[in-house]
């Protein structure tokens, strides 16, 4: 029986994918068989060296350089992908960021610039990538909202909103884009390793940890392997759902 | 023929005979509905090799409207 798991001849484009958790989404769905196109907002020496060590693994990654909180770019980006693979068959909407604020002292700045990225990003990504993939029939768009998003947390409400919206987005284009043959799912992630929590004193790290019944901090690969099931047919019939990678974290 | 291709475009999505599509089919009618409308453009986007402005997706109210929109993309009719 041919593997389940198998995204032979699949294009996958990830947002936010330099490091963290896009990079190992990346390297996860390539080493499964898709071709796999990276983006970021700009090239480093650093991420030209990770993806030669990939190259060296057979693991072959595309880069395309962009905000995806700019529409116009968004756009742009969508035509070389169009241009260069014909067809895109999967999307993980990956690209955010996460900056601490109390409500009463949130700047206006800090509001839009979290929406901006982490959710009109994530709008305008579905919008282009849905198009391309219903010339097909077929797609899986993955979002990556937060356990933040689903359950709250204080001294984050804006970060928060930013990432429930992505759930909203989630539930109606799932409904939406079905009869085009398109799924469409999120994954709540808890406390993973990344730069993004990097700023964490040990004092909160331990204590976050403490609240996490698996007893240990997510790894990047721990999200990266729920997207491998979203992206390919082991999830043939789910869409509309919000899967918690999170160890049993209580927040 | 361009005229043929996007015709079929339309009667292939719709289900129907190609001497229903005429310049007056119009968006809400013979079943030209949302879901409809984003098939029609992806099987528009396969015939032509083109990928349509979002404006443009949304302008495509008619068999008319959608050759003119097609002209900006060096497509003639
Ligand atoms: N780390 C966690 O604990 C955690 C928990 C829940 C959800 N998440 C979510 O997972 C996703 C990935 O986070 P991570 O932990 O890997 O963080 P990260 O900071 O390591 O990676 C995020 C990447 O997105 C990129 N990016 C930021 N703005 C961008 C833009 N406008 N256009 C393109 N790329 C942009 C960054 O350059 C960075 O490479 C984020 O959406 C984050 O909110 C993370």
């Amino acid at each position: 029986m041919e593997s389940l798991f198998n995204l032979n001849g699949k294009i996958a484009f990830v947002t936010g994918a330099a490091r963290g958790i896009g990079w190992q989404t990346a390297l996860m769905l390539a080493s499964n068989g898709a071709k796999v196109i990276i983006n970021d907002l700009a090239d480093s020496e650093n991420l030209q060296t990770k993806i030669k060590d990939a190259k060296e693994q057979n693991i072959d990654l595309t880069t395309l350089f962009f905000d995806v909180s700019d529409y116009v770019q968004v756009k742009n980006a969508y035509s070389s992908i169009f241009k260069e693979f014909k067809r895109l068959d999967i999307l993980v909407n990956n690209a955010g960021i996460m900056e601490d604020s109390m409500i009463s002292t949130a700047s206006e700045a800090h509001i839009e610039k979290t929406f901006k990225i982490n959710t009109f990003g994530a709008i305008y990504n579905t919008q282009y990538a849905s198009r391309l993939m219903a010339r097909n029939n077929s797609g899986s768009i993955i979002n990556i909202s937060s356990i933040i998003g689903t359950k709250g947390n204080a001294g984050e409400s804006v970060y928060s909103a930013s990432k429930s919206a992505l759930i909203g987005l989630t539930l109606s284009t799932a409904k939406e884009l079905a009869p085009l043959g398109i799924r469409v799912n999120a994954i709540a992630p808890g406390f993973i390793d990344t730069d993004l929590v990097s700023h964490f004193s040990e004092e909160i790290r331990q204590k976050t940890i403490s609240n996490i019944k698996l007893g240990r901090i997510g790894t990047p690969e721990d999200v990266a392997k729920a997207v491998l099931f979203f992206a390919s047919d082991l999830s043939a019939y789910i869409t509309g759902q919000v899967l918690g990678v999170d160890g049993g974290m209580i927040i | 023929m361009n005229i043929e291709k996007l015709s079929s475009a339309f009667s292939n999505v719709l289900g129907l005979n190609g001497d229903k599509i005429t310049d007056d089919l119009s968006y809400g009618s013979l079943g030209w509905d949302s879901v409809a409308h984003m098939k029609i453009i992806a099987a528009i986007e396969d015939s032509f090799d083109i990928m349509l402005e979002t404006e443009d997706v949304i302008d495509m109210s008619s068999f008319k409207k959608a050759k003119e929109i097609l002209t900006k993309y060096g497509i003639a009719f």
